[in-house]
């Protein structure tokens, strides 16, 4: 188990850390995500011992390694950059974390060919950091970070130097090699779908602190905050009224308030829907006109202008939406409750 | 696999065409281009070879030139038999040696340090280093006067009796224009802060993380900041020679003036080659490097 405990860090003025709380149980792939600047990679290096706080105290488990410097802190990290050793051939940088512990050659080179192995690097043993791609040298620092058997597993945005399709692959790749070592892992990143998929509690933060921290689902379906309903995947703001029975009626829809504390009855609010809760049905005497369409493979993104000048982002499946821009349609939401916000009419639609 | 198939023919095809069609007026227009300034370029290169080439000649056989008015290598003969001079160049390469390690020792951790701990105090270490070069010598030598002749009894013993140990803290002062520079071009070149931050988290310590990561990837830069200081301790005559020490250039300047000219000339030539040969190993270390990695690609 390790625990964050009311941890502060400030850059001269910049807060990046304002008491951060959090504890990721062993075995563990919590990802923190949010925009730069949020502090998500300060609490990394702090994990890491690459960084001390100003105020607060890291535990793992019971053992406060606040003030511990990085190398005696038994953790592999995995950077952002490419951070091979360019001196020395793949299979001394596995072993490097080894011969450090001053393990005999023989040892470090087997566990280092075992290392390999998992990552299947097997062939690429002796050759050196920059003969290999991206995605190859990003293995190669996972089976390095492996290799000293940490008790936590730190990955600083692994991924975003590679193309999306390495990418893709060797998001899927790490989650199945964390589960099956059951590696303590904290994950840093600003790609949404990165953090959603690979992770099984998500952190959103923003300006130091954490927003919320839940599954993917929830953080998708039931954002806490409306920062992170509007940080993470796409969101329409459409303008509603608090009704009696603390329902939000939308679009002529009586809806389920998620956050109904703070709002009176008859207060006019924004409600925060997912382009995909959306139904589209073409209606010549419905309330809207499709303005624009992208086909996106496997759905359909629809911009939808309701009479009232407002625009709907719409995401429907592409076999089902014989829809072109200039058609009329009626829109439904499947959805029965709602996250709601206050209103701010100049934000429309943010994608 | 037929989408790829496609793709691949329709890029041959336009690799094709191109060999056809594309390469041979632009070479006819680049070879008329170039015709002019290539003249130019061997007449430059060659006067300039002219300039560097013809003293260094000139020297060359004034120093075969013996005092019977024949040629032969007397005068080289004459440095190995010549005691004085065997001990000044001992004296000599014992400073160098010294003081490239004291460089690099001082001069890496230093240059880390700051890039990592304190960007800040960069331009201050540039004017720093400066400083060597815009104090002129004479004057850094006229201040160790004064140093020596208050001096206790203790420091005139233990610094001041023997060049090694009076000269070698002032030539590693002298050398910081140079070593600095090429340290922090090396530094610069590699990314510093993920290597150390990955050594650190492996488990090294500061002193392991310096040795087996960062010497090594700035090999070459380290490389040519010791062989500056080399050059540059083989070569200064002014502190030395006001301080009283006898080292190689002093012992030069000092035969030249006893009217062994054409050994101090050849004593030049070989301090010369020397040079050359520390900058060939230079180069070719830095070139091994390269070499050895596309090598094994293959």
């Amino acid at each position: 188990m390790i625990r964050f405990q009311g941890v502060e860090r400030r850059f001269g003025e910049v807060t990046a850390l304002a008491g951060l709380d959090l504890e990721i149980d062993t075995g563990e792939l919590i990802a923190l995500l949010g925009p730069s600047g949020c502090g998500k990679t300060t609490a990394l290096r702090i994990l890491g011992g690459f960084d001390r706080p100003d105020a607060g105290r890291v535990l793992v488990g019971d053992k406060d390694v606040t003030n511990m410097p990085p190398n005696k802190r038994d953790m592999g990290m995995v950077f952002q950059a490419y951070s091979l050793f360019p001196n020395m051939d793949v299979r001394s940088n596995v072993a490097f974390g080894l011969r450090m512990r001053r393990q005999d050659k023989e040892k470090r080179l087997k566990r280092a060919d075992e290392l390999l192995e998992l990552v299947g690097l097997t062939q690429t043993a002796d050759r050196y950091p920059h003969q290999l791609s991206g995605g190859q040298q990003q293995r190669v620092a996972i089976a390095r970070a492996l290799a000293i058997e940490p008790t936590v597993l730190l990955l600083d945005e692994p991924l975003s130097a590679l193309d999306a399709r390495v990418r893709t692959q060797l998001r899927a790749e790490i989650r199945h090699l964390q589960q099956r070592l059951g590696i303590t892992t904290l994950f840093v990143t600003h790609d949404q779908s990165e953090a959603l998929s690979i992770a099984d509690r998500v952190g959103v933060m923003q300006s130091g602190r954490l927003e919320q921290l839940d599954t993917p689902e929830n953080v998708y379906r039931r954002p806490a905050t409306q920062f992170v309903a509007e940080f993470v995947g796409a969101m329409n703001r459409l303008p509603g009224r608090i009704g009696d029975n603390g329902q939000v009626q939308v679009l002529g829809q009586r809806l389920s308030v998620l956050n109904p504390d703070g709002y009176t009855s008859g207060a006019a609010v924004h409600a925060l829907l997912r382009p995909e809760v959306f139904a589209v049905v073409p209606d010549s005497a419905g309330p809207g006109e499709v303005t624009d369409r992208s086909f996106l493979g496997s759905t359909v993104r629809l911009e939808v202008t309701l009479d009232g000048g407002q625009k709907v982002l719409v995401e429907s499946p592409s076999h089902d939406a014989g829809i072109a821009p200039g058609d009329r349609i009626a829109l439904r939401i499947l959805a029965d409750s709602v996250i709601v916000a206050e209103s701010h009419p100049e934000v429309a639609v943010r994608a | 696999m037929s989408f790829t198939g496609m793709g691949g023919f329709r890029a041959e095809e336009l690799v094709g065409q191109e060999l056809a069609g594309g390469p041979l007026p632009t070479a006819g227009v680049r070879a008329r281009r170039r015709g002019r300034p290539r003249v130019w370029r061997v007449t430059i290169f060659v006067l300039a070879a002219i300039f560097f080439v013809g003293p260094l000649l000139a020297a060359f056989k004034f120093s075969l030139l013996q005092d019977n008015g024949h040629y032969g290598f007397a005068n080289y003969g004459q440095i190995l038999s010549n005691s004085a001079v065997r001990s000044s160049l001992t004296t000599s390469l014992e400073i160098a040696v010294i003081t490239a390690a004291i460089v690099v020792i001082l001069m890496l951790p230093t240059i880390v340090w700051v890039r990592l701990r304190q960007p800040k105090l960069t331009p201050v270490m540039e004017l720093v280093t400066l400083l060597p070069i815009v104090i002129p010598p004479v004057v850094m030598a006229a201040g160790l006067e004064v140093l020596q002749e208050d001096a206790p009894q203790w420091m005139i013993k233990l610094v001041f009796n023997h060049p090694l140990t009076a000269l070698t803290p002032f030539y590693a002062v002298l050398a910081m224009p140079f070593s600095y520079r090429a340290i922090d071009t090396g530094i610069r070149a590699i990314d510093l802060r993920t290597l150390v931050d990955a050594s650190r988290n492996l488990g090294a310590s500061w002193s392991s993380t310096l040795l087996r990561v960062i010497l090594p990837n700035v090999q070459t830069a380290v490389l040519g900041a010791m062989f500056l200081t080399v050059a540059l301790c083989l070569g200064e005559v002014v502190i030395a020679s006001l301080l009283l020490y006898n080292t190689f250039p002093v012992e030069m300047v000092a035969l030249r003036l006893q009217s062994h000219v054409g050994v101090s000339v050849a004593l030049s030539m070989i301090t010369l080659l020397f040079t050359f040969l520390l900058l060939f190993l230079l180069s070719f270390l830095a070139q091994r490097r390269h070499g050895a990695a596309s090598v094994r690609v293959l």
